[in-house]
């Protein structure tokens, strides 16, 4: 069993947020770009803001044990919402913002919110279209007033009226919210995240102040990070890792949380900011390549062989100098001349001139990606985990990071491997229950705190790091025998630029087929480049010379994948190019982007038949959501490309 | 009924709509032979939003023009607050409080988004062209007092990520949105917009729309909109001028402007009900 060896007093967010605001009263805990510039609180400052909004809330007539919604997106008011609702002994319950009306009226239900903290008038008018069928609701709190003068406000809020009123009451109400935070215990509830389900029905993941804190604490101590740390805080706060990285860890640590001014900025202010503890979905760091690899086509000649001469210098050395490993002096010299020259000028334009500590997680990183930015200098290394387990399964400690592994099981966390090939975890961090749904609590976690994770992997001979193959579900068996992992295919697809998604099926068949979706900046660039005119999304998709260029993408990766022996029967025989971008509106993909194979195969049945019945088109509808919730279809004729394989077997290929 | 007396009127959702701010009162415009704009009156209210329609060549740019003081009409009288406003320039105008955007967006293409949002506050610039070369002390403080309002109206319309871009590269709906922005940035009492609508997307109109109301609703700017848009008109607007022919021929709040018989012969066809 885990010994406890956070202090009792350090028991709760509030708690720690006191000790930093007592630590480091003048150090800078928050800042958020509003109005051009970068608006700033110190620990002291923020200490007061949360508490004046947690005395609001007690005026309000918030219970201990509510749970309060947050929906919007990262912003500073929205995390001291937070902690407010945790001191009035409440629970916060962090909702994705981009999630349409019907997804959010199910978790508002489920979790039987009274208070709704929302952050502008988009959130509001989601929550009030639902609002009927949701009697436990009886606040709505919106951070952001404007276009809200009109709305009837018998039972609503500003939140800056809240904390004025919490301001006000201070001395009525202090003594009542001390003794509500005193009262938070390790066993309190800390916060409930919604996991987004690849499957079926959100199901609320309760975490406890002992998990999140003693999670933080370890993750803390793993990378050696402290108060002077600076992160960004932009991905979905309904997301574990967000919770995690922008308060349990900045709790505990003390470092600075910078929110981005709004999504579409996110880019320039991650620029500005430059953060020293970044993390980031691969998603993000394959955007990030694009588009230097874009902006590198349109270079100029010298620039272009500045770039690929010193880059091929940064492959061959860069990952050995960052693991500290002995490389020769001419190659430090040509390595040092290359980060004047591009390395720091690169790093500079993408925002990671300072990152320390960098991870990505949440879906498999292609190797290329991921040598790229580790060739450049930048720390970034993998873990593995999940909402259940507070994040933490496994992470790649410093000098030991490889693209094929997740790492070594994080401090306090031990892992099993099943005799199915299933990875199981126990930890501080392991989850208290399903929010009530016992049966899948049980059928998730064992009596001894063993958690299915789901996914199949194994542990490496020799290094003792953990390699995840894939959704143990979605691991399968070619007609022949042999291994079908249709993300390690994906993977290989999506490094290319011109991918933006790629969705393999195989399983039990002669051979695998596939569905691309073009990646709308880097194709359209190429597209001008080339004078290829087109006016729509759609168009572009289904051009022959795109298709052409897909084609040899493939067949690339089907040449890699004939070198490795026990996947080269994943090999891509026949593909189309979607006519649509896979959307989490549609629920063709989760809120966090990954893809739901299952939905996908149901919903476009007629092109996996047609992918495999030999036919060169084929016609299709679809049903598309719109952002605001309505339904509409588009109709589309797709060509089906055959491609070579590649191998000794390669004639194998059917049709 | 709604009350249109002296004192203003309340809407249906609530607004409380002020006493006259500016008044047209028999204006007739002619281009040598052709009259644009035959005896018309109108009044626009404090607070309200005032839509002027019509079908092409009715006279209604015509009319945005002498409200702006672009145009000189040959008869008739305008009033602004209270007073008879004598034939002015352009800037005058401005410095009294009404800004306008254009049909054909007129905005600086080569510069970025953020310096033609500036240049709406120009008429609010109180530093010498001195002062301002030396960029010291006042002009400094003042041009940071600027930039103060102008990020807030950058916030309030929602272009923070084009900020720095330059005009040039943006699309229509978005030169629409700055071109507002500068409007704006003039802090003005009356707003004048010429067809605020015309060439966008159904999103896009659902976004000006929602920028309109909340302008409207959080700066107490009162506007003066033409459009083309029926639909939009009479979601938006709290009282319609029909125009045809350089003539009036219809006003009043949307619902009574709709069932009015002449106006659905001149410009909405023939009735399908």
């Amino acid at each position: 069993m885990a010994v406890d060896t956070v202090p009792a007093d350090l028991c709760s967010i509030p708690a720690l947020m006191a000790r930093n605001a007592r630590r480091f009263p003048g150090r800078t805990a928050y800042r958020e770009k509003e109005f051009g510039i970068w608006q700033s609180w110190t620990w002291a400052e923020a200490l007061d803001e949360a508490r004046a909004i947690g005395r609001g809330f007690l005026a309000l007539g918030l219970n201990r044990g509510d749970h309060v919604a947050i929906i919007g997106r990262n912003r500073p008011a929205l995390y001291w919402s937070m902690v407010a609702a945790q001191m009035c002994g409440a629970v916060p319950v962090p909702l994705y913002q981009d999630a349409v009306a019907e997804e959010m009226a199910y978790v508002l239900d489920h979790c039987g919110a009274r208070f709704v903290v929302a952050g502008d008038q988009e959130q509001v008018d989601k929550v009030l279209e639902v609002q009927d069928r949701l009697p436990a609701i009886e606040q709505i709190v919106y951070a952001d007033k404007r276009g809200m003068r009109k709305y009837d406000h018998s039972r609503m809020n500003w939140l800056a009226d809240v904390a004025a009123e919490g301001r006000a009451a201070q001395a009525r109400l202090d003594p009542e919210l001390d003794r509500r935070i005193a009262e938070l215990t390790f066993g309190h509830t800390c916060v409930m995240l919604y996991t987004s389900g690849t499957t079926g029905k959100p199901k609320g993941v309760v975490l406890s102040n002992r998990n999140i804190i003693e999670t933080s604490r370890a993750s803390c101590d793993f990378d050696r990070l402290t108060e002077r740390e600076e992160i960004l805080a932009y991905l979905p706060m309904a997301w574990v890792g967000d919770f995690i990285f922008s308060m349990g860890q900045a709790m505990w640590a003390g470092f600075c949380v910078n929110c981005p001014e709004s999504a579409a900025t996110m880019m320039t202010d991650l620029r500005e900011i430059g953060p020293t503890y970044f993390f980031a979905p691969p998603r993000v760091f394959e955007t990030a390549l694009t588009s230097v690899m874009i902006r590198m086509e349109d270079a100029g000649r010298l620039k272009k062989w500045l770039f690929r001469t010193f880059m091929g210098v940064a492959r061959r050395v860069g990952p050995a100098i960052l693991d500290g490993k002995p490389v020769g002096l001419a190659d430090r010299i040509a390595y040092g001349l290359g980060s004047v020259l591009v390395y720091g000028p690169l790093k500079n334009t993408m925002g990671f001139s300072r990152i320390r500590v960098g991870y990505t997680a949440g879906e498999a990183i292609g190797p290329e990606i991921f040598e790229f930015y580790r060739s450049l200098g930048i720390n970034l290394k993998q873990l593995y985990g999940q909402t259940e387990a507070s994040v933490f399964i496994t992470q790649q400690p410093d000098g030991q990071v490889r693209s094929d592994t997740v790492g070594v099981p994080s401090p306090g966390v031990e892992v099993r491997i099943a005799e199915t090939g299933e990875v199981f975890y126990r930890s501080p961090g392991t989850f208290v229950e399903y929010y009530k749904n016992p049966e899948s609590t049980a059928s998730t976690k064992d009596a001894d705190g063993w958690v299915a994770t789901g996914d199949a992997g194994y542990f490496e001979e020799g290094t003792g790091h953990l390699k995840i193959i894939d959704r143990a579900k979605d691991v399968g068996r070619m007609a022949d025998g042999s291994l079908f992992a249709p993300k390690y295919v994906e993977n290989k697809l999506k490094f290319f630029p011109s991918i933006l998604e790629a969705v393999v099926f195989g399983n039990g068949r002669p051979w695998c087929v596939a569905f691309l979706n073009i990646d709308l900046t880097a194709v359209g660039n190429w597209a001008e480049r080339n004078n290829i005119a087109y006016a729509s999304y759609q168009e572009l998709a289904g051009h022959p010379r795109v298709l052409d260029m897909m084609q040899g993408h493939v067949e690339e990766v089907n040449r890699s994948l004939a070198a490795d022996p026990t996947l080269k029967g994943c090999q891509v025989r026949r593909f189309l190019v979607l006519h649509k971008e896979l959307d989490a509106d549609d629920g063709e993909l989760t809120r966090t982007r990954k893809v739901r194979r299952r939905i996908i195969e149901e919903k476009y049945a007629d092109l996996i038949a047609a992918l495999y019945d030999g036919s060169t088109r084929v016609s299709t509808r679809t049903e598309v959501t719109y952002e605001d919730g309505r339904k509409g279809t588009i109709a589309a004729t797709l060509e089906i490309r055959d491609v070579a394989g590649a191998g000794p077997d390669a004639r194998r290929k059917a049709a | 009924m709604r009350d249109t007396t002296a004192e203003g009127y309340v809407t249906a959702d609530g607004r409380r709509i002020g006493g006259v701010l500016m008044e047209m009162r028999n204006i007739t415009l002619r281009f040598g032979g052709v009259k644009a704009i035959t005896d018309i009156s109108f009044d626009i209210r404090e607070g309200e939003i005032r839509a002027i329609i019509g079908p092409n060549g009715a006279g209604k740019s015509s009319m945005l023009n002498v409200i702006s003081g672009f145009y000189v009409p040959q008869e008739g009288e305008v009033w602004f607050r209270g007073q008879r406003r004598p034939p002015m320039k352009p800037y005058q105008v401005a410095r009294m409080g009404i800004a306008r955007t254009f049909q054909n967006i007129a905005l600086f293409e080569g510069m970025s988004v953020l310096d033609n949002v500036m240049t709406g506050r120009l008429t609010h610039v109180r530093s010498g062209i001195l002062d301002q070369a030396i960029w010291w002390g006042r002009a400094e403080r003042e041009e940071d007092e600027h930039r103060a309002k102008v990020e807030r109206i950058i916030d309030f319309l929602e272009i923070q990520h084009i900020r720095k871009t330059p005009v040039a590269r943006l699309p229509y709906g978005l030169k629409k949105r700055v071109e507002l922005a500068r409007a704006l940035a003039a802090e003005p009492r009356l707003l004048l917009l010429d067809e605020p609508m015309a060439g966008m997307n159904v999103e896009e109109k659902e976004d000006m729309c929602r920028f309109i109301l909340d302008v409207n609703d959080e700066f107490g700017t009162t506007i003066c909109l033409i459009e083309h848009d029926m639909g939009v008109v009479m979601d938006l607007s709290d009282r319609v001028v029909v125009m045809d022919y350089g003539k009036k021929i219809g006003d009043g709040p949307p619902d009574e402007v709709r069932r009015s018989k002449a106006v659905i012969d001149a410009y909405l066809g023939v009735s399908h009900d």
